[in-house]
């Protein structure tokens, strides 16, 4: 299991990168999603692929019964979700923006905008 | 304490003169003049002990870690500096105050000149070598704002631009020679550097040593080949040339070889480098002084000639040599300063200093042409004045040393060649300005003599040349001994200032040379004929050509390579920087797996797993159509939820559910409003190149993942685990961390989440629109809204409000919490929005959705804020249990607020997003909504 999640995770990454290398700024930002799922998987995946014993301790108890899956790297890539999402809100709108301003998506035209 | 005290109270009195300077220009001199009269006091109090040899040391902590301490010391070398520092700061306020007009902003120029009074007395009694570097860094910046005070006029820009650019330049390779210093010797303590000079010469870094600490004090003292900027620095007010460039701050260099003499003299290389370079200044000062035509250019080579003098003193293997060069340091402040607050006099009465115009002064001001006459015969080395006395030790010593084997009779008769030019410039100062016919008509103002005021520091300076020079052992006698036994740290060598020694050597060259030196005045046309067959040199140009070659045009070459504007590009850089910097740390390993035994393959997992692969390569490779790559990207996303349901983590599972909904949404609306073409790609060169980048970040961070998953790893979560329901009064423990022991962390995402909500309501304020409508190649659906959605979406709104509630409430204890239950509640109402259009829910839901983020937030900080109140540091958590009818026993924690802040934030973010966006939209189809 730990292979194929190795492989998964090198896939997306290497699909990332490629879309981030296009030169529409639109998949840019599909590469930017990408990454941001295959950051999140290689933090979860690195701290253990445990099943069936999520970190909830039963009713009553202090300490949970028997190994759990770890918190930590869980309540990490739970903010990490959230500020991808705030994140990528906020630069598609600055594209928005820029297309209104510039009229094109293209990056290579972009970059002589201010002349 | 006291000592200190002398330090700091030109720092102190910094603003007295900005302060009195509305209450006129004497009061403004006076104030200024106050701490430094203040500190003469203090230094004269610890006279008696420093001249019969104690060493003042005053010390205080300031960063221990780094070695840097407020450490002073007063020694007799310290205690001659601080006594030419203060008393000619004294003589050139006073100066000052007749000499700067009424136009000029006296308050400034008077609070720079303590901030350099300040700065120079820290250099020369720091006992810290970092903390002299500070001050010594202080020198240049200070004198860069005075050579720059009349910042309306170019040359003085220029020049001290160029003055702070050699001398910074020299600070920095100094800055690493005393690093490299401190940690040979393993302290910065100046005692205890000076006690290792055996240890320093020894080591195998002393020549580096060396180098890098001379670089610092030639280019300070404007020795060969730095001396340029010196003369660039006459673009100075004269009372900052008197004071600075002659009397102080250029003799911070050869104090420097004073102070460490102890540490880094006595080696074969310090000799040659020292002595030849201080040979070749001097030589090089004399001759070029005696061809220039402006006052201060005169002065300012003769100030570099006798700088070079003293640095070949401190080069020469005597130690008789040390003594002659402190004297003469001493004497050369006097008679210099005078005769540059001299040339300041005829600048300002006459409105010009070339000796070509000025002619037969003497009529107009005889004072001053007085006055001149004796400073520039100390200058000359006239016997009965000071300057006599230092030159006769200086030949002597000329003539004892061995420093060159068998070539070492180059050096007097080098020294007798500069003393015939030096003797020639000075007679032709006073010759050409004070004597021969006076023409008033050609000078821009008609000469008169100065007031008296200004006369007068000049009449003290020009008394003392004349008294050390008439009795040395009464005036400065202990003095130049206290010093001359610091910097030897031995008992002296035998000498006497006495004026006769006898019919010796050093006597006859002094008389060739003056004899040697008229005839050469004599015969200055000619003179100045063969030198105006040289080449030309303009020190500025060359300086400014080579500045602009290296930081203008090639940095621009090189910048222009690497950021050519493409942010493929940059992102292929770092791409592969980091592909390479983390494969070598991966070479190191023996083996990739790690040893831990690989968890058997169960198929769910493994379908999961090849989907999420499949969709996310086929979304880069059907990435020009641009539904189709959304659609896959939802997949991927998708995927990550039943990853992580599959693999132990609820809450993970339904936030990443709920933000991949979110995000789809966004998405949609983002390209409706873009345009759907694609710019046409790539070649097929760019795709092999960005494949391949891409293949190999895939491959290193596959690698790195594998590296890592089959090693055995230690997790600091057992903490949490443990505490969570004692500490945190919450089962599930994901939830507890967000809420309580990471709250921070929590409280700083929603700000972000905040902050970017508000930045997009900014952005798309005010935002024109592409009306994707008018693009005729698109087919764009016939129905309006649904009509499946709109029935359905009736029931599912108070359902899924319903369901938030719920999640939200067992957050704490069972997989839920306010993110999770904040995103039901934004997807539940932007489903309105998409089933029933804009007006429809906007008429509905009339609120604004900032405050609502602003509210989350301050409910967040407030909670946090809240344990403040019961002596608890920020965000601490307290808990109990309740029993509520019909929901039964609940146990609610302060963090069940910040949790109803967490919510509130994301939901106020998310709608304020996403509505903000669907408003663009229909701005222009809200005419069409009219049903």
């Amino acid at each position: 299991m730990e292979t194929l999640m190795a492989y998964a995770i090198g896939v997306l990454f290497g699909c990332a990168v490629y879309m981030m290398l296009r030169r529409s700024i639109v998949k840019l930002v599909i590469g930017l999603i990408i990454l941001s799922n295959a950051a999140n998987l290689l933090i979860f995946a690195v701290s253990g692929m445990t099943r069936g014993a999520p970190p909830l301790i039963p009713e009553g108890l202090q300490l949970p019964e028997g190994a759990v899956a770890d918190p930590l790297p869980q309540a990490l890539v739970l903010t990490a979700i959230v500020i991808a999402f705030g994140v990528l809100a906020f630069s598609v709108v600055l594209i928005h923006r820029a297309f209104e301003v510039v009229e094109t998506d293209d990056l290579d035209q972009m970059k002589d905008t201010d002349t | 304490m006291l000592l200190a005290l002398i330090i700091l109270l030109p720092f102190i009195g910094v603003l007295l003169p900005v302060w009195f300077h509305r209450h006129g220009r004497t009061a403004c001199a006076w104030a200024t003049a106050l701490p430094p009269a203040l500190g003469l006091v203090l230094l004269f109090s610890q006279a008696p002990a420093v001249l019969a040899g104690e060493v003042r040391r005053f010390s205080l902590n300031w960063i221990p870690e780094l070695g840097l301490n407020l450490a002073f010391r007063l020694d007799g070398l310290s205690f001659l500096f601080c006594l030419l520092i203060l008393a000619i700061g004294l003589l050139v306020i006073l100066y000052g105050r007749y000499y700067l007009s009424s136009d000029d902003p006296m308050g400034k120029f008077f609070a720079l000149l303590l901030l350099f009074m300040g700065a120079m007395l820290g250099v020369v009694t720091a006992n810290n070598l970092l903390l002299l570097v500070l001050f010594w860094e202080a020198t240049s910046l200070s004198s860069f704002l005075l050579i720059s005070y009349w910042n309306g006029r170019s040359d003085a820009r220029r020049g001290a631009r160029m003055a702070l650019t050699v001398t910074g330049a020299g600070g920095l390779a100094m800055l690493a020679g005393v690093l490299l210093l401190g940690h040979v010797v393993g302290s910065f303590d100046l005692d205890v550097v000076l006690a290792s000079g055996e240890l320093i010469r020894e080591h195998a870094w002393y020549p580096v040593i060396l180098v890098l600490i001379l670089l610092g004090i030639f280019t300070k003292s404007a020795q060969f080949p730095f001396h340029f900027w010196l003369p660039h620095a006459m673009s100075a007010p004269t009372p900052v040339s008197s004071y600075l460039h002659s009397a102080t701050m250029v003799k911070a260099g050869v104090f420097l070889l004073a102070r460490l003499y102890p540490a880094l003299s006595g080696t074969e290389l310090w000799f040659i480098l020292v002595s030849m370079v201080g040979l070749i200044t001097m030589t090089l000062g004399a001759v070029t002084a005696l061809f220039k035509h402006d006052l201060k250019g005169l002065l300012a080579y003769s100030t570099i000639s006798h700088l070079g003098l003293v640095t070949l003193l401190f080069g020469l293997d005597t130690r008789l040599a040390v003594v002659a060069a402190l004297f003469h340091i001493m004497n050369h402040a006097t008679f210099k300063a005078s005769l540059f607050m001299a040339v300041g006099i005829v600048d300002h009465e006459t409105g010009t200093r070339d000796m070509r115009l000025l002619s037969g002064l003497r009529k107009y001001m005889p004072m001053t042409a007085m006055l001149g006459l004796i400073a520039a015969g100390a200058m000359a080395g006239v016997p009965l004045l000071n300057g006599f006395l230092s030159t006769e030790m200086f030949l002597g010593e000329a003539v004892a040393q061995r420093v060159l084997g068998g070539w070492s009779w180059v050096i007097p008769v080098v020294a007798v060649f500069a003393k015939v030019f030096s003797v020639a410039y000075s007679i032709r100062f006073i010759h050409s300005v004070f004597y021969g016919p006076s023409q008033p008509e050609a000078l821009p103002k008609p000469p008169h003599e100065a007031p008296f005021f200004m006369r007068a520091p000049i009449l003290i300076l020009v008394g003392l040349c004349l008294l050390v020079g008439i009795v040395p052992n009464l005036i400065i006698g202990p003095l130049l001994a206290a010093a001359a036994t610091t910097t030897l740290a031995s008992p002296l060598p035998y000498y006497s200032l006495a004026i006769w020694h006898g019919w010796n050597l050093p006597l006859l060259m002094s008389m060739v040379a003056m004899v040697l030196g008229t005839v050469a005045y004599l015969n200055f046309a000619r003179l100045l004929r063969l030198w105006e067959r040289l080449p030309a040199v303009n020190a500025m140009d060359a300086f400014e050509n080579f500045v602009h070659d290296v930081v203008i045009v090639r940095a621009r070459q090189v910048t222009g390579r690497l950021e050519n504007g493409s942010l493929q590009h940059y992102l292929s850089l770092l791409i592969l920087g980091t592909v390479v910097v983390a494969a070598s740390g991966l070479w190191g390993l023996e083996r990739l797996n790690g040893g831990v035994p690989l968890s058997a393959l169960d198929p769910p997992s493994v379908a999961i797993a090849l989907i999420m692969m499949v969709t996310a390569i086929y979304s880069a490779i059907w990435h020009h159509e641009r539904i189709a790559a959304l659609m896959f990207l939802s997949v991927v996303g998708l995927g990550m939820a039943l990853i992580f349901a599959r693999f132990s983590a609820p809450d993970l599972a339904l936030t990443q559910l709920s933000v991949e909904i979110v995000t789809i949404v966004l998405l949609m609306l983002i390209l409706f409003l873009l345009p759907p073409r694609s710019p046409n790609d790539s070649t097929y060169a760019h795709v092999v190149r960005d494949g391949l980048v891409a293949t190999s970040a895939g491959i290193g961070v596959g690698v790195l993942a594998y590296t890592v998953l089959t090693r055995p790893q230690q997790t600091i979560s057992d903490y949490f685990i443990q505490n969570s329901v004692t500490g945190g009064g919450g089962t599930n423990v994901v939830n507890v961390i967000l809420v309580d022991f990471r709250g921070f962390d929590t409280f700083g995402e929603i700000t972000v989440m905040a902050i970017a909500a508000i930045g997009i309501f900014g952005l798309l304020d005010g935002m024109r629109l592409f009306d994707p409508k008018k693009d005729p190649n698109v087919q764009w659906a016939s129905d309006k809204y649904p009509l499946l959605l709109l029935i359905l979406n009736m029931p599912v709104l108070p359902l899924a409000l319903m369901v938030a509630v719920y999640i939200f409430l067992r957050g704490h204890n069972m997989p839920g919490g306010g993110f999770i239950a904040g995103l039901i509640v934004a997807i539940a109402l932007i489903l309105q929005y998409l089933a029933n259009g804009l007006r429809w829910s906007n008429n509905r839901m009339q609120w604004d959705y900032h405050p609502l983020v602003g509210a989350g937030v301050l409910l967040a900080g407030l909670t946090g804020l809240g344990s403040w109140s019961f002596g608890a540091p920020f965000l601490t958590s307290a808990h109990d249990h309740f029993h509520i009818p019909l929901l039964g026993e609940i146990e609610l924690a302060t963090a069940m607020l910040f949790d109803i802040g967490v919510f509130l934030a994301v939901v106020g973010a998310t709608l304020l997003i996403l509505a903000n966006l669907g408003k663009l939209k229909s701005l222009d189809t809200a005419s069409e909504e009219n049903r």
